[in-house]
Order: C-alpha cells, then sequence, then structure tokens
C-alpha cells in the first residue's frame, strides 16, 4: 500500500514539486487500513471535505422552494411501483425497444455483459469505443475487460477521463475526481497530456474537451450509461452536464447502454419527478445542461445518429436483492450521490477508502449483494447510524435501517438472503451479547453489577483502548440512578 | 419523515425509563430529569427492574438478544402513563425500534402500545408540560448538540434548542455543521475508531470555535463520547446533560 501523499499547497506543485503518486489498488477488505490512510491525508481530508461542504449547501439551496417531503414521496413511490411490477416492465421495455430499433441483451452478470460487450465490438471489428459514464461499467470491470482484448476503452466525461488517466478509480459515483483539487488535476494533466500547468479550472477544462473532441469523430462504437429507461415509450433517458454523453450516443456508428435492470421506470410521467429530484440532489442543479432522450437509431430519412443501438440490461446481483421485501428497497437507488454527500463517515475517509464501485451509505448498502459480506465485513459496521443519508435520499431508501440489516445478516440472525451471511458471527461476541443479555434480563443481578462498578469505581479501568486513545474513560457513578431512587423512595415513605 | 404526532394533556404521574448510560455514569442527570417532571406536578416512577433498552444489541445485528431485553421492558410499563426517556437514541430504540422487533409475534400489541407512549425528555417538557423556565443563573454562552436519533430518527431538532431559549441569560450559539454526528454511535465507536475519533474531534472544534462556555446534550452517549474527547484533549470546554443544566440554572 502506498503511503499517504504529503500535502502540497498550490505553489509547490505549479512549480512542478509533486510526483504522480503510484497507484494504489484499494479493496473493501482493507477497508481499515485505508480509512486510516485517508484520514491522515490532509489533501485527502480537505478535499473532500471542501467538495462535500459545497455540494450539501447546492442541495440545500436547490430545493428551498419546494416541498421536499412530498416530492421525496413522490419519487420513492414512482421508483417503488417500478420495482414491484419489475419484471413485467422489463418485458415491456424490451419490446418497446425493439419497436423502437433498439436491440436488447440480457446479461446475467458483469463478466456476461463484458463478453456481450466485446462480441458486438468485435463483430464490428471496432477498435475504439468512447464512454459516457457508466457506473455499471465500472462495476463490471468493462474497460479492463476490453482492453486485454484489444479495444480500446476512452472515458470521455471529464471526471472519468481523469481518473482514468491517473489509473485510479472513480471515488464518487457523479464526481469522479472529486478527490483531486485544482491543482493535482493541473499536474496530471500536464504530466499526462503536457498541457501547461495551470490553477483556471475553465483552461483545464477546455483543454480536455480539445483532447477529446477528436476522440468522439473516430470512435468506432460510444458506451453510455442510463439514468431512466421508460417501459412504455422505449426510451432511455441519459442526465449530464458536459455535452459527452450525447456525442457518445450521436456520433459514434454505434451506440451501446449499459445499464442495471433496477433502472426501468414505467410511464414517460414517472421520469419527471425523478429528474428533479436526481439533479438537485446531486449537484443542487435545477436542470442539467443535457438531457438525452434515446429513442432508437438513425432512421432512414436522417442524416446523422447511431447506426445501430443497443440496450444492455445486467442482473449482477440485482435478482437476488429483489427477492427480499426488505432489502429491495436497496433498488429505489437513481444514483445521485446524495447519501455520500451528507455522510460524516465518507466526508472524512472519501470514496477509495472503501475499496468498492460504489462507495459511501449506498454502496454499504449494495456492495455486501455484490461482492457478499466476506470480501465487504467492515462496510455494513462503518456508520454511526446518524441517519444522514436516509434523511436526504431521494427516493427514501431507509439506509440505515438496511444497513442494520445487513449487520444482522452478517452475524447470522437474518433471513440468510446475503451472500456470506453469517461470516461474522464469532463465538466471542455472540458470548459476549448473551452475557449482556442474561444481565439486562435478570434486573437483581443488573443492579448488583452496576451497584458493584459503583462501588468500586476507583479500580474501573483508566485505559480502555481505542475508547481511551482518544477519550477519557467513562467512570461509574458511586451511586446508580437506581440506587438514589430506591433511597429516595425510603426517605419519602419515613417522612 | 416523523409522523406528525398528537401531543396528550400533561398527565399526573409518568414513567421514568433513565436509560442504562444515565443509570451507570450519569445518575444525577436522571435525578434531575425527575426534578424538573415533579416541579410540573408529575408524579414520577421509576420501574425498579428497568436495565437497558437493548439498542447496542440492536445496532450490532443481534436482534434476537435485543428482543428478549426489550421485552422485559415492554413488561414495565403496564399503567397507561407516558413514559418519558431522557435520551433521543434509547427513545428512538423504544418508539421506532420496538414495533419493528416484535412485528408479527404476540408482543406486537404491546411493543406497539409502548412506543406510543414513549416521550423524550426534552419533548415531552416542550409539547405535553408546555413548561415555562425562568432562568436564575449567570450569563453564559452555550452550545447544544442534538444526537442524531433525536434529531433524525424522532424528529426532535427544535426542542431542545427551544428549552434553553426560555433561560433568559443565555445565549445559546450555533457550532458549524450542527447537524453533522458526534462520532459516538454506540459500538461504531469502538469498532472504527478512527473515524469516530475523526469525527468527535471536529465536533470539539467546532463548539469551541462558536466561543460557547459549556455545552449540552440530550444524550449521554454522545456527552460521553464529546466531554470525554475533550477532557482527553485537556480542553477546558465540558458539557453535561441538558436536564442537569435546566435544572441547575432555574432550581
Amino acid at each position: 500500500m502506498s503511503q499517504p501523499a504529503t500535502a502540497k499547497s498550490s505553489e509547490e506543485t505549479l512549480q512542478g514539486g509533486a510526483a504522480t503518486p503510484e497507484v494504489q489498488i484499494f479493496d473493501p477488505r482493507h477497508f481499515h487500513q485505508q480509512a486510516h490512510d485517508a484520514l491522515g491525508n490532509p489533501q485527502i481530508r480537505g478535499n473532500f471535505r471542501k467538495a462535500m461542504d459545497g455540494l450539501m449547501q447546492k442541495r440545500r439551496d436547490a430545493f428551498v422552494e419546494w416541498d421536499l417531503e412530498t416530492l421525496r414521496q413522490l419519487g420513492a413511490n414512482v421508483r417503488s411501483r417500478a420495482l414491484a411490477k419489475l419484471p413485467d416492465l422489463l418485458e415491456q421495455l424490451e419490446r418497446n425497444c425493439q419497436a423502437n430499433g433498439i436491440q436488447v441483451h440480457w446479461a446475467e452478470d458483469g463478466d456476461e455483459a463484458c463478453r456481450l460487450i466485446r462480441e458486438l465490438c468485435e463483430s464490428r471489428g471496432a477498435k475504439r469505443l468512447i464512454k459516457g459514464k457508466s457506473m455499471v461499467s465500472e462495476e463490471m470491470h468493462l474497460n479492463a475487460h476490453l482492453e486485454e482484448a484489444g479495444i480500446e476503452a476512452l472515458e470521455a466525461d471529464l471526471g472519468e477521463y481523469l481518473v482514468q488517466m491517473a489509473k485510479e478509480t472513480p471515488s464518487h459515483i457523479i464526481m469522479p475526481a472529486i478527490h483531486k483539487n485544482t491543482s493535482e488535476i493541473s499536474e496530471l494533466m500536464h504530466d499526462k497530456t503536457g498541457i501547461e500547468r495551470t490553477l483556471d479550472a475553465d483552461t483545464l477544462t477546455a483543454a480536455a474537451r480539445e483532447q477529446l473532441r477528436q476522440r468522439f469523430m473516430t470512435a468506432d462504437v460510444g458506451l453510455s450509461g442510463v439514468n431512466f429507461a421508460v417501459a412504455e415509450t422505449g426510451t432511455l433517458c441519459l442526465v449530464e452536464n458536459e455535452g459527452n454523453g450525447r456525442l457518445t450516443t450521436t456520433v459514434p456508428p454505434v451506440h451501446i447502454a449499459v445499464t442495471g435492470i433496477e433502472k426501468v421506470v414505467e410511464h414517460l410521467q414517472d421520469v419527471a419527478p425523478l429528474y428533479a429530484l436526481l439533479t438537485r440532489s446531486a449537484t443542487g442543479q435545477a436542470v442539467t445542461t443535457y438531457f438525452n432522450m434515446i429513442s432508437g437509431p438513425r432512421k432512414a430519412e436522417e442524416h446523422d445518429g447511431p447506426r445501430e443501438v443497443h440496450l444492455v440490461l445486467v442482473d449482477n446481483g440485482r435478482s437476488r436483492i429483489y427477492q427480499d421485501d426488505e432489502l429491495l428497497d436497496t433498488l429505489r437507488c437513481i444514483r445521485c450521490g446524495a447519501c455520500m454527500n451528507h455522510c460524516p463517515v465518507y466526508t472524512r475517509v472519501g470514496g477509495h477508502a472503501y475499496g468498492t464501485t460504489y462507495p459511501g451509505p449506498i454502496g454499504k448498502i449494495l456492495m455486501p449483494h455484490l461482492l457478499g459480506l466476506d470480501a465487504t465485513r467492515d462496510l455494513p459496521s462503518a456508520s454511526s447510524l446518524c441517519g444522514a443519508c436516509g434523511e436526504v435520499c431521494p427516493v427514501k431508501i431507509p439506509i440505515p435501517d438496511l444497513l442494520v440489516r445487513l449487520r444482522k445478516e452478517a452475524v447470522g440472525e437474518g433471513r440468510g438472503n446475503v451472500p456470506g451471511a453469517g461470516v461474522k458471527r464469532s463465538v466471542k461476541e455472540v458470548t459476549a451479547w448473551k452475557s449482556w443479555q442474561w444481565l439486562a434480563t435478570h434486573p437483581v443481578f443488573w443492579r448488583l453489577g452496576t451497584g458493584m462498578a459503583g462501588r468500586f469505581r476507583a479500580l474501573s479501568p483508566g485505559h480502555l483502548p481505542p475508547w481511551t486513545d482518544y477519550r477519557v474513560a467513562p467512570r461509574p457513578a458511586s451511586k446508580t440512578l437506581h440506587a438514589m431512587m430506591r433511597e429516595r423512595r425510603r426517605t419519602e415513605k419515613n417522612s | 419523515m416523523t409522523p406528525v404526532k398528537l401531543y396528550p394533556a400533561k398527565p399526573e404521574k409518568v414513567y421514568l425509563f433513565g436509560t442504562c448510560l444515565i443509570d451507570l455514569f450519569y445518575p444525577e442527570a436522571g435525578m434531575d430529569v425527575v426534578l424538573l417532571l415533579e416541579r410540573e406536578g408529575i408524579e414520577v416512577i421509576f420501574p425498579d427492574d428497568q436495565t437497558c433498552c437493548g439498542q447496542p444489541a440492536y445496532t450490532s445485528g443481534y436482534h434476537d438478544e435485543a428482543r428478549r431485553v426489550a421485552a422485559a421492558q415492554l413488561d414495565l410499563f403496564a399503567e397507561p402513563w407516558p413514559i418519558i426517556v431522557p435520551s433521543g437514541s434509547c427513545g428512538g430504540m423504544m418508539r421506532t425500534h420496538y414495533p419493528q422487533l416484535f412485528m408479527n409475534s404476540e408482543r406486537q400489541e404491546q411493543a406497539e402500545a409502548v412506543a406510543s407512549r414513549i416521550f423524550e425528555l426534552t419533548e415531552f417538557l416542550v409539547h405535553v408540560c408546555h413548561v415555562r423556565l425562568a432562568d436564575r443563573g449567570e450569563p453564559q454562552r452555550i452550545a447544544m448538540h442534538t444526537s442524531c436519533s433525536a434529531r433524525r430518527e424522532m424528529g426532535l431538532a427544535e426542542t431542545g434548542p427551544k428549552l434553553l431559549q426560555q433561560l433568559s441569560n443565555v445565549t445559546l450559539v450555533e457550532q458549524v455543521r450542527s447537524a453533522e454526528c458526534c462520532g459516538f454511535g454506540g459500538t461504531f465507536a469502538v469498532r472504527h475508531p478512527e473515524i469516530s475519533a475523526a469525527m468527535v474531534a471536529d465536533k470539539g472544534v467546532a463548539i469551541e470555535a462558536a466561543e460557547a462556555e459549556h455545552f449540552v446534550t440530550s444524550d449521554c452517549g454522545c456527552l460521553m463520547n464529546i466531554d470525554g474527547h475533550l477532557q482527553h484533549e485537556k480542553r477546558a470546554l465540558r458539557g453535561e446533560h441538558i436536564a442537569s443544566y435546566l435544572w441547575r440554572r432555574t432550581a
């Protein structure tokens, strides 16, 4: 594991003081170490705190004039209704997409989806693929798969472009390069593309735009994600700000859209509340610069647009989540990232520490299904259950309750519906909780025990790591509340 | 969102569920709760067999164990009186999670009945007692840390500050990111000590930066965490449970 890079002031960096940090592979099994590294890295801490503070404020401002609770309830209802009818809606979506000339493919897992996409590329002799932002493609490690087959996959979303350039992974689902500040980005682009160093974000953006523009023109295939797939019309909606989504889906001769099966909505009108919630929750925008509605390939009389449009519907564990009426709520997610923006844990450790495609609260409730509770054993517990995520979720996913549910699954007291259920059950912990349970259901012994703790408080341990590494040890009071109340009752009786 | 709660008229008697942290570490705060309620003309019944609400096991995923402990508490409140809990976290457990724990069990009805009678202390003082506080203390700048459970699970972000604002000599200051968690989270502080420590360190700095001379919380978990951290860092700022502060300034 690489050492945390020391923070450099922008001046130092601009003079070329920073070296590109070596590439670090993050893994959910090393959450503690990765969190430790991030907490000790002032650059990471500062970048995330600043960015998250800004995003929280923007979201607050964006909803000022709205009846947010009503809108959230509407969003939750729309998503719940879609999920309730999911199997039917998926078939309807397939029919209507096909009627629009969109070719529909189904993939059981990420590997199958990768293979499907690779074969689509290979059968068309495609060597260059350009990508709009797609978290599902990250989830299935599509780029690595394609590159192995000799197909170049270039990220065209600015944040993704930077992250790919740095050979990293996204640290946020909406803002993939949010862990980098302007001077780090300047240094990276200088290193990799040879541009002049600058702290002017517009100049950097313009440089990236120029670098990417030609690549759109020469790409054989454009690959995008999907925000909402409308069953009744067979329309794929794509929300974006940079125009890279528009270019990806219109310039190359082939467009492949890839998405999780849960992204389907029933009616076109269902998109309106979800879109209103998505942009405001994510970036505080009333509307994004681009909202693409893709309803098929180029028609005979049209002069532009892709000649083929494909939709790859990926399950990858979602059907299993779907089987459990409580865990099902996880699939309501519209990937706005508000839960991470408001998470006190995410804000402090950043996105990479989680070691998962989706970080933060949504990652903690989703990734155990994809990777199993063994690999993600430290994620569901990495929450104080403060509830900030659930409070801001635009589709009212009860994230804290689902975290508790996954903890229950991890210690083997759940329904066993999550891979790796019971993996955290240990004799030591079970014994501790059983002892606690016995004491707390035998009040005489409880009073005896707590009373003793008070009587011998001088002997109470002052060193109780890890608590006392950062706080003084709590010391039992000389008399418990039980004892005080008993005394009081005695006094009252005697008087 | 917490549904709108219709508050009852002020009762003659209430139960006090003291919470295990108060019982063991902050019993004076528990006594101050009794004094505050008695001053409102309410008799306080403290069932002697109460232990713990069961939350530590519940949030750790040990629901069978939590359920047994919770069941023992359910039996303590036979009369239809309100149950006062001087903690948003235990209050949230009993109001929100008891019905979930006992759903589809023979205790479901009992759990729902108890849940409907749970009141967090500041909520009860504001909305049921309509308490009027006469401040007898010196001028002081004070910060309040409302626990996440009180704020989000019980929907009680306002009741603590409302009580403090009644104290004429007290200036209630607001720390930055006042709604952010202090990092306690029960077993979270032990399972993820470094993250928890980073959170409580920020909370301490924020309260100090607001130039508070003192701080109060309505949850002893947060208190143990924030105050314990400030003591560990040898800072002068101290905190206490809101019940103790209110009683001390108005007695």
